[in-house]
């Protein structure tokens, strides 16, 4: 009883918590990376350093007017923002921090479920997450918001097909769908599967900048200094919503990556036995320092690079994209059997 | 006994969205309430066991497909306004007698199935296949067995690509 | 073109769409509105409004003594003040035939080559965000801020600076200035790198500039383009080499030209005016001569009867004045601008003709306009 439902239950929650906090905190750690790297501090008034900042901007948030505009789709405009954030909020069931470990007497996993089709319900998970952006745009019955946000789901969905290309060579690499199989391949065949698939890692990188409208791939997002974003219509904790959806999706991409490319919670060299003492830090400490990394690094492209324009976009996702996607799919595939 | 309440209740969903997506007036949220169908039919197929088909029904049906409709019928619908979308012409009575003649169908075929059961296409033993799981013993299936209609499907989609984009491009 | 309504035509025939950008908006840089014409996402033809800045300050002149209308130049082109200043009171100079005397000339070139860098900066801080790259802003402005730091030291004002008067100066240069000068040179040159590295070889950058508004050498003389916007397209015009004035004759610098006419070569064009500006600016501040910073002035200003026509080669572009003095009142009779920004602007329907929505706001930027100069 208690393993069967209490202990995922505590995971859950656990879970969803670290999850709102990370991504209400991202927000603080975007502003102040991005002002760092423009010689400003960022947030420095509220709080020590401007660390509550993030709690400032919440409230807020949740006290501003909720405006809905006369002629929207009531359903549909209140929903698109829980669409958008769901998707990647029930990701995190499959994404392991960690692998068992003995705590408190009974062996607990670091993670709250492991399904055999791991990495294929991530991906279709993400693939519902498109519906909260167009519904947005649609639901707020103009024409420019609408055409703006099937742009932005277009270009979501193109790239989305060359990442699940990609990731079918780390699963030809890992032999499994599981995500925790796929970090004990890493270790059973002795390599970080990024050395092993260069390729597929610069792939899904770039593909995860563009799947959460990130720069340089964010004009869907910036041109609503032209035409109205698909979220013109939204403010208050609606509009908060999406962007915190944007965020957990961006926490979600560097965790899948972490434990796709980079062996999630080992540590580096998890086979020498030389390095064993790096086995000290937890193992969930390590995935939290690799997610963190990648976190980094995309808010660094953010401040550094200019954006692409639309059609520039759509020629990389599918011109360029799919077809090395295809490329290192087949390598893959004829090394494997090479091998064997 | 959990399994069969389950299933009474997703398919008690299934079909009231189902009834929902033809008596809706409002055609985007007709699309709307199939996408939930499909993911209560994804939720089916976790309980019987088929965990790739669910995945890929999410990812397929409604991550895909269904965003198609969406868009055609977002565009569309911009075309006329909201309270053009009641259709004055509708053939109820037509749609009740097509919908009984399938209903007899189905029906004569479940009953012939029932007398005379196929032994012929019976499904190739567990054992026969050299792999477990459940994404595995599909994959196995579809390139031992199924190999020419896979790759027909696949031909198919191909040419039906091509063709969108043959007439949707202006100049090309 | 008059203000149509907008004309929502279905979505799948040909009818253009109608889009309007500005007056406010955040990368019109000012109060401009263009009014484009879309055929799905290619923009046919595009409609300048200006005006929305319009002071009157041709008008504002007629009633104001001729010391007075220093101030108004100003508040033209208020990114590079200095240069309207000296550009009015050199015009006045040529009317009254007035000898400026060594020292005022060389200090005037050293603060206009700063004001070309600090409109610059700007420059390529706002192109750069429009495009994407926040942070070159960030950079562009930290820069900006310590030539603003030099102006203030000089005149007391950080924007509208009032700094020439007809003659010469109003005040000599403090001493330690033109030290500052030096060390804000050497700084300049690093940071000017650090500019390039992010953009000049940035794969996307080179995508959203190169090809894009390209104009051939004889269309912009055609249209009556100046300053970089020419010299990206090949036309080696620049006023301080034709026409030299203040300073020019005794410095040497060379003016960079482009070759292909598109967004690309105009930042190459003015990247590389950059660093010409530091080498002016070097040699100006080492050579300052000793002597007297105002020639002999009359003390009551009332050119003879007489009109005249004078250019400076603003950061912008050619910035003429015309004035005409009828002889007898202390106000000019006709006092009028050509400014640089307004006949470049003139260019933006020609280059738009094509191109897609988003590179729209990168022509923009890439002409460099300033719309209190538009507009006056």
């Amino acid at each position: 009883m208690i393993d069967e439902l209490l202990i995922p239950l505590l995971k859950i929650v656990i879970v969803l918590n670290a999850t709102l906090v990370a991504v209400t905190y991202m927000v603080l750690l975007e502003r102040k990376v991005i002002a760092w790297a423009q010689s400003r501090l960022g947030p420095m008034r509220v709080g020590p350093y401007g660390v509550l900042q993030p709690i400032a901007d919440a409230i807020k948030l949740m006290i501003k007017e909720d405006i809905t505009p006369v002629r929207a789709d009531r359903w549909v405009f209140t929903a698109a923002p829980i669409i958008s954030m769901v998707p990647a909020l029930i990701v995190y069931a499959v994404i392991p921090f960690g692998p068992t470990i003995h705590l408190f007497g009974r062996s607990v996993s670091l993670y709250i479920t492991d399904i055999n089709v791991g990495l294929l319900y991530i991906v279709s998970v993400a693939s519902v997450g498109v519906y909260g952006i167009i519904l947005a745009g649609y639901a707020s019955n103009s024409k420019y918001p609408l055409l703006a946000s099937l742009r932005a789901s277009a270009q979501l969905i193109s790239y989305e097909v060359a990442v699940t290309l990609t990731l079918v060579s780390v699963i030809l690499m890992a032999g499994s769908l599981s995500m925790v199989e796929i970090v004990n391949a890493q270790y059973n065949q002795h390599v970080w599967f990024v050395f092993a698939q260069p390729m597929a890692f610069v792939i899904v990188l770039i593909g995860g900048l563009a799947e959460t409208n990130r720069a340089p791939f964010d004009l869907p997002e910036a041109e609503q200094e032209l035409t109205g974003g698909f979220h013109t219509e939204y403010s208050g904790m609606r509009f908060a919503l999406f962007f915190l959806a944007e965020y957990a999706n961006m926490i979600v991409v560097s965790s899948v990556v972490v434990t796709l490319f980079f062996a999630g919670w080992l540590p580096p060299f998890p086979n020498t036995p030389a390095l064993h003492v790096l086995y000290y830090v937890p193992s969930w400490a390590w995935f939290l320092i690799k997610s963190f990394v990648f976190l980094y690094l995309f808010i660094w492209i953010r401040a550094t690079l200019p954006r692409y324009r639309y059609d520039q976009l759509m020629n990389i996702g599918w011109k360029v994209l799919i077809p090395l996607a295809i490329v290192n799919l087949v390598i893959t595939g004829i090394v494997k059997v090479a091998l064997i | 006994m959990a399994q069969a309440i389950a299933f009474y209740v997703i398919a008690a969903c299934i079909l009231g969205f189902g009834v929902l997506v033809i008596s809706t007036k409002d055609t985007v949220h007709s699309v709307l309430f199939l996408v939930l169908d499909f993911l209560f039919v994804a939720a089916l197929y976790v309980l019987l066991g088929a965990q790739f088909l669910a995945a890929i029904q999410v990812l397929v049906y409604a991550g895909g497909i269904v965003v198609l409709y969406l868009f055609v019928v977002m565009l569309v619908n911009l075309k006329r306004p909201p309270e053009a979308h009641s259709d004055p012409h509708r053939r109820t009575k037509l749609g009740f007698g097509l919908a009984a003649a399938v209903l007899v169908e189905l029906g004569a075929i479940a009953a012939y199935g029932y007398a005379r059961p196929a032994t012929a296409f019976a499904m190739p033993a567990a054992a026969a296949m050299p792999v477990s799981g459940n994404t595995e013993q599909v994959g196995w299936l579809l390139y031992t067995s199924y190999l020419i209609p896979f790759e027909i499907a696949s031909m198919l989609l191909l040419v039906a690509m091509i063709g969108a984009i043959v007439l949707a491009k202006r100049e090309l | 073109m008059e203000t149509s309504a907008v004309h929502h035509g279905s979505m799948f025939d040909t009818n253009e769409l109608v889009l309007n950008m500005g007056p406010q908006h955040p990368s019109t840089h000012g109060v401009l509105r263009v009014v484009l014409r879309l055929d799905g996402e290619k923009v046919v033809d595009c409609d300048v409004v200006i005006g929305y800045l319009h002071r009157g300050i041709e008008k504002l002149s007629e009633n104001r003594n001729w010391t007075q209308i220093v101030l108004l130049t100003d508040r033209m082109d208020y990114v590079a003040a200095a240069t309207s200043n000296v550009g009015y009171c050199e015009t006045v100079e040529k009317l009254m035939q007035l000898e400026v005397p060594r020292r005022a000339r060389y200090i005037r070139t050293i603060l206009m080559e700063l004001q070309r860098i600090a409109s610059h900066c700007l420059w390529v801080g706002t192109h750069a965000m429009d495009i994407g790259a926040m942070t070159v802003f960030l950079y562009a402005f930290r820069e900006r801020e310590l030539i603003l730091d030099l102006f203030e030291e000089f005149c007391g004002a950080r924007l509208t600076y009032n700094s020439m008067r007809i003659g010469g100066l109003p005040q000599d240069i403090p001493p330690g200035w033109a030290k500052k000068v030096l060390e804000f040179c050497d700084i300049m040159s690093h940071k000017i790198d650090e500019y390039e590295e992010l953009l000049t070889h940035n794969r996307i950058w080179l995508e959203r500039t190169k090809g894009i508004g390209v104009i051939s050498g004889a269309d912009a003389i055609g249209l009556g383009l100046c300053g970089p916007a020419l010299r990206g397209s090949g036309v080696a015009r620049d006023v301080r080499k034709d026409e030299p004035y203040a300073a020019y004759d005794e410095m040497e610098f060379d003016v960079p030209v482009g070759t292909a006419g598109d967004t690309y070569d105009r930042y190459l064009v003015r990247m590389e005016e950059f660093r010409q500006s530091l080498r002016i600016i070097r040699q100006a501040t080492e050579g300052i001569p000793e002597g007297p910073i105002v020639g002999k002035v009359p003390r009551l200003i009332k050119p003879a009867a007489g009109e005249t026509y004078h250019p400076i080669e603003s950061p912008k572009g050619e910035l003429g004045y015309f004035i005409v003095s009828d002889g007898k009142s202390t106000n000019p009779y006709r006092f009028r601008v050509r400014p640089p920004s307004f006949c470049n602007l003139q260019g933006l329907r020609r280059l738009v003709k094509g191109h897609l929505v988003a590179d729209v706001v990168a022509l923009i930027g890439s002409i460099d306009i300033v719309l209190g100069e538009v507009d006056r």
